[in-house]
């Protein structure tokens, strides 16, 4: 990702609008980590009264705190179990999606992908009530349990992020040479040996960044979470709002709970960031 | 909840075509034989995605479009099936403004638009600004590239509900800045009710959209040749110059794509107002899929509701094809 200095060092003029416009820009991204982290190690009095900038009484209380406080423990499982799994089914399901439109030729590919692509556009509130509607229909008639389920979460979680996974995969497998899988077949290697022996493996870095797309968008989802879970099924993104009692709020246990929930996400999109700049770079910029 | 909406609808289709088309004349004499005996493989490929797109996504539109001409309030909701015809009246309620329903959708319209100007807007400046900024080599680049990329990161609601607390009127940080270190305001404001309440909405969707546009804006930046660079400054053209005839217009086809998508994503959010305010949001910061929520889930509604976000993607649908028609003209205009 370096290049190369300009052979012509820019005037002291642009390095200077450059430090002040970057430092800023930098603060204003960091600020909530800051009082996120701050805050977190402050007792309740702290945070209840003036904000201070930095801690006076330090304490770790609130991180044992906000296992007690709201079942936490329990709504993590949920959130791991449901967006790990939506991003597993997501990654396969778009993987095939991706391989069929890249490589072959068929009737209805266009319908196929213009579908799929415009499926961004809805608005979430429109198919909410609608797939509310569907899931408890399905329940009565068939005794699956989608309403209030995992299962139901993992299926809409996994639909969201398909269209993106499918549509940047598809640039990502295009540009694989065919004839690495062409030649894999004429090995002996069926077409489905082919994808998972040639393709897949050049394809690391577009599926790392679909899946790392995948997981976030499922453990950072709302609107759905709250209205299609219950006590048991409860995920981060509505259990997280339990720290607000009538009386109390615990500012302090929301702070530190926030940054646990965080932790997973963000290191591992740290880690996995150079993949999703290539991942775009290759698929969205073309 | 649509995180990232995917970058370029509109392109995809006619990239995919082109290269296929390409591609066949090559292969289009080996390859006869085999498509005929594999002939159902890429169907049965596609098939799990269709089942989910279907079950997901399609149905549940075509059922919202049905009920947005049924009279399906709380005594229907377990008999939804037999709720009666409405015709046209939930629309009509919808979009008589002079009525107190229909007033309020416009005026919640009307504030969606204004924040999604503003939004996309600012969201646009500073990633561009970033991202040109980052262009060079310099020490602590990758560093700053990371922090970026924070906002972006964070799970929604973490992120938001600090921010909630950054705005609380006693104990927030903001208050104290504003008011205790500064004295810019006469008395601490209340950021999440009354009017003010606009620009706390304003800042928190600012602070999460603009990583997604910087990380887009930046990937497009490397494909730009460095010899037009070296070309311009020998010719004398200085740093400001540079970015003004080189960098700016080779932005132009992503431009496009972001656009669209940052207007998609912040039109239909839902995520921040509902962390940020709760479920009634203050008349000022009054979103249109939170205005939907409420008159749907609160009110229980869903006849009205679903006519209100079947209008909400009529008027969607024709932005996005005017915009794809005004910019597609466009560039062909600037490259002949």
């Amino acid at each position: 990702m370096s290049r190369p200095r300009s052979p012509i060092a820019p005037p002291r003029s642009f390095i200077w609008t450059r430090r002040v416009v970057l430092t800023a820009l930098a603060a204003f991204a960091l600020l909530p980590v800051y009082v996120m982290v701050s805050s977190s190690l402050k007792p309740l009095q702290d945070v209840s009264g003036k904000f201070q900038w930095f801690p006076t009484n330090l304490t770790i209380r609130p991180y044992f705190d906000i296992w007690k406080t709201v079942p936490l423990a329990k709504y993590f499982v949920n959130s791991l179990i449901v967006a790990g799994s939506a991003t597993v089914l997501s990654v396969v399901i778009a993987v095939f999606a991706a391989y069929a439109v890249s490589r072959y030729r068929f009737r209805g590919k266009r319908v196929f992908t213009v579908t799929v692509l415009s499926t961004q556009m809805f608005p979430g509130i429109l198919f909410l009530l609608p797939l509310f509607l569907i899931f408890v229909n399905i329940g009565n008639s068939t005794g699956v349990e989608l309403y209030g389920s995992r299962g139901g979460l993992i299926l809409t979680y996994l639909t969201f992020s398909l269209p993106f996974s499918i549509w940047m995969l598809i640039g990502y497998f295009d540009s694989i040479p065919r004839e690495l899988d062409e030649a894999a077949m004429v090995d002996g290697c069926g077409p489905i040996r082919a994808l998972f022996r040639v393709v897949v493996p050049a394809a690391v870095p577009g599926i790392v960044a679909v899946a790392v797309y995948a997981f976030m968008t499922a453990w950072g989802e709302v609107l759905f979470a709250s209205v299609m879970t219950n006590d048991a099924t409860r995920t981060l993104a509505v259990g997280l709002q339990g720290y607000a009692t009538q009386n109390d709020v615990y500012w302090n246990q929301i702070m530190a709970a926030s940054l646990v929930v965080s932790v997973p996400v963000v290191v591992g999109f740290l880690l996995l960031q150079r993949y999703l700049v290539a991942g775009l770079t290759a698929g969205a910029v073309k | 909840m649509t995180v990232i909406v995917t970058p370029s609808s509109g392109h995809k289709a006619g990239d995919t075509e082109k290269t296929d088309g390409g591609g066949a004349r090559g292969r289009r004499l080996p390859r006869i034989p085999d498509r005929i005996r594999q002939g159902g493989l890429p169907y049965l490929l596609l098939l799990p995605a269709v089942v989910l797109e279907l079950l997901i996504h399609l149905i549940p539109m075509v059922i919202g479009i049905w009920v947005s001409f049924r009279q399906l309030t709380q005594f229907f909701i377990r008999n939804w099936g037999n709720s009666p015809f409405a015709g046209f009246d939930n629309y009509k309620i919808a979009i008589d403004f002079d009525a107190p329903i229909g007033q309020a959708l416009l005026h919640s319209f009307l504030v969606t638009c204004a924040f999604t100007v503003l939004s996309v807007g600012l969201s646009w400046l500073f990633g561009v600004t970033a991202a040109i900024m980052l262009q060079e080599n310099f020490r602590g680049r990758s560093v700053l590239r990371t922090i970026f990329l924070v906002p972006y990161a964070l799970p929604v609601y973490a992120a938001v509900i600090t921010w909630a607390f950054m705005f609380q009127h006693d104990n927030g940080l903001i208050n104290h800045v504003l008011y205790d270190q500064l004295g810019l305001t006469d008395r601490p404001s209340f950021w999440l009710i009354g009017n003010n309440s606009f620009i706390a909405l304003v800042v928190v969707s600012l602070w999460k959209s603009w990583p997604f546009a910087f990380l887009m804006l930046m990937a497009a930046l490397q494909n730009i040749p460095r010899d037009l660079y070296e070309a311009a400054s020998i010719d004398g053209a200085g740093i400001w110059q540079q970015i003004r005839t080189i960098t700016l217009p080779s932005l132009r086809p992503v431009n496009q794509v972001l656009v669209l998508v940052l207007f998609l994503w912040t039109f239909n959010d839902f995520n921040t107002p509902y962390v940020l305010f709760g479920k009634s949001a203050p008349e000022a910061a009054d979103l249109i899929s939170i205005h939907i929520y409420q008159s749907s889930f609160v009110t229980w509604n869903f006849g009205s509701g679903s006519a209100m976000s079947v209008l909400l993607l009529l008027f969607l649908l024709l932005v996005t094809a005017v915009y794809l028609f005004l910019t597609s003209r466009g560039r062909k205009g600037s490259d002949v």
